[in-house]
């Protein structure tokens, strides 16, 4: 029988040594199980920082964090004892209480749901007594983003959870669903600097995800970095005032300091209060504004296109004498035959074609510049001509982007050459094809913004700065704004400046004229075949040493000469003198009496 | 013969395995429910540790008691003791209490006691009793059934209590009944059907109907001469198709689903990921998880989390192989192999049959007990739920391996008093 004894024995040994060679597999050789187990129980726990906040230029505050309370709930813990009570309290119905309760059931017995999502202050002053009584729910804080004005929407955005689109898409990694991060306005371009950095705490978990313990006593925790905090450009006493003016009226205002190329009001009217898109509001309110036919999240200074019609006069003015195909003196003598024109038949020479807005002047101007002999051919001399201004042009910030820190700007447009040929075929167009550029119509386009800046260059003789609503982010200054010196001569800009000197003290932009404010612009008239022209108006004040550029668009309110000039002017004032010594221009404004006898023009106000 | 102190002739090597693999396995249940929010004490009856160590205090004073018996005892009340359990098991399929679909409990008050655990030694007594006598040899067929007979009813008794892994036990039986004189071919073709059973699981059906079809016609071919040998291959071939074609009717109608999902994950863990598959997965990580030399004492976390389930009864294991390693895994292995070389050693010296078969029924349900366990939990095996000896949570069971070992132990003590009867 020894031999039996001897298989019993080794089908025992056979069993060991197969079990440690197994072990040996599964403990040593294979690492999958030792990743398997960390994934098992240890969970991280994001720490989310505060998002920095954001001043005016004056250092007042104007978007903070403000803390709201969500309820939370531990269906395992939770004891209602009187459902109606409690409902009562909480002001929903017992149906709603027996769904929340089912959903955060579904979720998980012992892990926290949200019950009501940022219970208001009245309540959470209630819950706080009441809680004792109904264990199982406690109030959870955070924070939304909260705003010291009413207004300035278009430039900060809002805050909303991040979408499962942005997710697909971000390359980064940094969010995961049911993270906030910055969607409209300077919440979205400043939201890597806002948005601080998040912590982590790793915590020891149990099978059903409760936590037990610190992993590796916190050793790879990490602390949340806090967002920085950033200062604006715009003041807010302006841009509030600004906002005021433009109430119940469709269109932009924009003001740039121009030695800096601060923004000191950014107004896109109509707007919203920035509170309605924060927290819980966002998801009942965004719709409404989406829907809205006034579009009040268009941003309209950055966003909208007009024609620059007779602002484009005074680059055209800079651009021609620069070229030397007309001096600042020589006398041109227009028939008005040339193209539809306000200013009477006579004699012009540069600073009266600005005062006046010379249409002819200016089509034969333009005319020089375009067809300047170079080539025998008339269609072949247009295209270097038309090539050598556009490109000038776009020196002036027109129909390119400016580079402000804010989202979605437009081009604007300029035609090009290719845009022509394919408009009329190759060599096929000549300078009278295209002729109503000289005055700022035809297929141009710009924005409020552009308008605003070419405003600011002007006021600066010659120098673009790139213009902006971030002064400084955590104490340092923001470093994307480029200053350069556009090669024309300053002399030129002088002669420019002097006609819409004039143009406000004795022009079309007169009823802007205030004697001490030294405010110099050009108005603009931009038809509109659906109904009443808007208003535009570009210029700046005091002349020299220029303290504010200012673009207003008023849409649907007639000549630039009456609603746009009388905004401009009046937070021209209100920004330089600190107060408003016309009252009855502010209630012009404001009471929308330019409605009332504005006669439709028949071409735009020259 | 001079009589020594029964102290002198107990197996003491024994004895301190079980006390040290006692010892052990309490630590571990403690580490196995430690949670370091409560840092509970060792001695807290309100932990398993603490209930445990009340186990072990009474198996202590069980197998103390057993040496006060006589040792011819055993021997002439072996088919009433037997009578007694299987009296007991049907008892209990009429006023058990349910457990986990299993009706194999009874209770008394907040303690519970499973006969079919003290089935085990009851059915090992009773076959060494029957098989003890000279007259009896296993090639005799009568012999060979009545024995298998002796196995059969309370496997049979257990299975209908719905105790599958606890039945399955029963089959270890065979090995006392080899060490007898078996005819070898029947657990050869035993193993042969567990083997066809888990190729059949593994390998397509069909496919592996082709192979062992090529294999058949191969042997006929190959034996073609031999008209003797062809019957026996042509025999073979049909049983093994035939237990092939066996393997869904019995996945199907004999298994219950639970049962049918624990053999399919051992399979493939991920059939079931979050069910049976979940256990064998999770026990794997627990294991898998501990390195070389583990986390270290109450440093595991897949255990005391729970991510693995029943970490104090059936995959205590798992708690060793996370704080302890490769390195505690094996000591534990080397305890249990020392205890069962020992046995079989012992088993070996005895004088007399019974108490050698009784023996080698200790060895084996012991050594069945801790391949199945430590299979499962390394997934070598399906999980069936049966304890790891001495070591697991539970009174019933520790228990009824005290009195199994001890018993065993009291013959021992007592075999120069034995006449040697062959």
């Amino acid at each position: 029988m020894s031999s039996r004894v001897f298989v019993i024995r080794a089908f025992i040994l056979f069993v060991v040594v197969t079990f440690s060679v197994r072990l040996f597999s599964i403990q040593i050789l294979d690492e999958n199980y030792k990743i398997a187990a960390e994934n098992n129980v240890v969970q991280k726990i994001i720490q989310y920082p505060y998002r920095g906040l954001i001043y005016d230029t004056k250092d007042s505050l104007v978007v903070y964090n403000s803390p709201v309370f969500d309820l939370m709930v531990v269906p395992k813990e939770a004891k209602v004892e009187d459902t109606l009570k409690f409902c009562d309290l909480l002001g929903i119905e017992v149906e709603e209480f027996e769904s929340k309760m089912k959903k955060a059931r579904t979720y998980s017995s012992i892990l926290a749901s949200q019950f009501v999502e940022q219970v208001s202050n009245e309540l959470f002053a209630v819950l706080q007594d009441q809680l004792v009584n109904y264990p199982g729910f406690y109030v959870l804080p955070r924070t939304i983003r909260s705003y010291e004005t009413d207004g300035l929407a278009n430039v900060l955005g809002y805050v909303g959870e991040v979408s499962s689109n942005f997710l697909e898409r971000d390359t980064t990694n940094y969010y995961q669903s049911g993270d906030y991060i910055g969607i409209g306005g300077l919440e979205k371009s400043y939201e890597e600097v806002l948005r601080g950095k998040r912590g982590a705490t790793y915590k020891v978990v149990d099978v059903q995800g409760v936590v037990k313990d610190d992993f590796r006593q916190g050793r790879f925790d990490t602390l949340p970095d806090p967002g920085l905090d950033v200062q604006l450009t715009i003041d807010l006493e302006i841009q509030q005032y600004a906002e005021k003016l433009m109430a119940g009226k469709v269109g932009s205002v924009v003001a740039i300091e121009p030695s800096t190329g601060n923004i000191l009001a950014l107004v896109s009217a109509p707007s919203y209060d920035p509170m309605i898109l924060s927290g819980k509001a966002l998801s009942e309110n965004f719709p409404i504004l989406i829907q809205d036919e006034n579009k009040p999240l268009f941003n309209r200074p950055l966003q909208a296109r007009y024609p620059p019609g007779s602002m484009f006069k005074t680059l055209q003015g800079i651009i021609a004498m620069d070229m030397g195909v007309v001096t600042k003196d020589e006398e041109i003598t227009t028939d008005g035959t040339n193209i539809g024109d306000l200013a009477p038949p006579g004699v012009y020479w540069m600073e009266k074609a600005i005062q006046y807005s010379s249409n002819n002047y200016f089509f034969l101007v333009m005319k020089r510049m375009v067809q300047q002999g170079e080539e025998e051919s008339a269609f072949l001399d247009s295209r270097i001509g038309f090539e050598r201004w556009r490109e000038m042009v776009n020196l002036f910030g027109i129909g390119r982007r400016l580079g402000v820190d804010l989202p979605n700007e437009i081009n604007g447009n300029v035609p090009s050459i290719e845009y022509y040929d394919r408009l009329y075929g190759v060599n096929r167009w000549k300078y009278s094809n295209i002729g109503s550029l000289s005055i700022g119509q035809g297929e141009l386009l710009v924005s409020p913004l552009q308008m605003a800046n070419l405003g600011a260059i002007l006021a600066n003789r010659g120098f673009f700065i790139t213009p902006h609503v971030v002064k400084m982010v955590n104490d340092l200054p923001n470093p994307n704004i480029k200053k350069e010196a556009l090669p024309f001569d300053s002399v030129h800009y002088e002669i420019i400046i002097n006609g819409m000197e004039k143009v406000v003290r004795d022009g079309s932009g007169r009823r802007g004229y205030l004697d001490s404010l030294f405010l110099c612009g050009k108005t603009s008239t931009v038809q509109n075949p659906h109904g009443e022209d808007h208003s535009g108006f570009m210029g700046f004040a005091p002349k020299n040493n220029s303290k504010i550029a200012i673009a207003a668009y008023v849409e649907n309110a007639g000549q630039g000469g009456r609603a746009a000039v009388s905004v401009a002017s009046l937070i021209a004032e209100k920004y330089i003198f600190g107060e408003i010594s016309r009252p009855w221009l502010e209630n012009y404004v404001t009471e929308e009496l330019y409605l009332n006898h504005a006669p439709r023009p028949t071409i735009a106000e020259n | 013969m001079r009589q020594d102190p029964l102290s002198q002739k107990i197996d003491w090597v024994t004895v301190l395995l079980f006390s040290a693999l006692v010892f052990l396995g309490w630590l571990n249940i403690y580490a196995a429910e430690y949670d370091p929010e409560l840092d509970q004490s060792l001695f807290d009856f309100g932990t398993s540790a603490g209930r445990q160590m009340l186990w072990i205090a009474t198996s202590a004073l069980l197998g103390w008691g057993v040496f006060f018996f006589d040792f011819r005892f055993f021997d002439s009340f072996a088919f009433i003791i037997y009578g007694v359990v299987l009296a007991l098991l049907l008892f209990v399929l009429i006023a058990g209490k349910e457990v986990a679909g299993s009706r194999s409990w009874f209770g008394f008050g907040g303690f519970g006691l499973q006969p079919s655990e003290f089935a085990k030694f009851a059915t090992a007594l009773a076959l060494a009793k029957y098989l003890g006598h000279a007259t009896k040899k296993l090639t005799d067929l009568k012999t060979l059934g009545i024995s298998i007979v002796i196995v059969l009813v309370p496997m049979t008794l257990t299975v209908l209590q719905g105790d599958m892994g606890t039945a399955m036990v029963f089959a270890a039986l065979f090995i006392p009944m080899f060490r007898e004189g078996l005819p070898p071919l029947m657990p050869i073709v035993a193993f042969g059907v567990i083997l066809i059973f888990l190729l059949t699981l593994m390998v397509n059906q069909t496919v592996l109907l082709v192979i062992v079809s090529v294999g058949i016609l191969l042997g006929l071919g190959l034996n073609a001469k031999k008209p003797r040998r062809l019957g026996w291959v042509f025999v073979i071939g049909v049983m093994i198709i035939g237990s092939i074609r066996s393997v869904d009717f019995i996945l199907t109608d004999v298994l219950k689903p639970h049962q049918q999902r624990r053999v399919l994950s051992l399979i493939n863990p991920n059939i079931d990921p979050l069910g049976a598959g979940w256990n064998v997965t999770q026990s794997k990580i627990a294991i898998g998880s501990g390195g070389l030399t583990g986390k270290g004492f109450l440093q595991g976390t897949q255990t005391k989390f729970d991510f693995v389930p029943e970490q104090t009864t059936d995959f205590i294991f798992c708690t060793i192989g996370e704080e302890h390693g490769w390195i505690g895994s094996i000591f534990l292995i080397a305890l249990f192999t020392a205890l069962l070389l020992r046995l079989v050693m012992i088993a070996e010296r005895q004088k007399s049959a019974f108490a050698r078969i009784y023996g080698f029924g200790v060895v084996a349900i012991l050594f069945f007990h801790f391949a199945v366990n430590i299979a499962m939990t390394i997934g070598l095996f399906p999980v069936i739920g049966i304890p790891l000896p001495f070591f697991s949570y539970g009174g019933s069971s520790l228990w009824a391996f005290t009195l199994l070992l001890f018993i065993f132990l009291k013959l021992d003590a007592h075999r120069m008093q034995v006449l040697q009867r062959w």
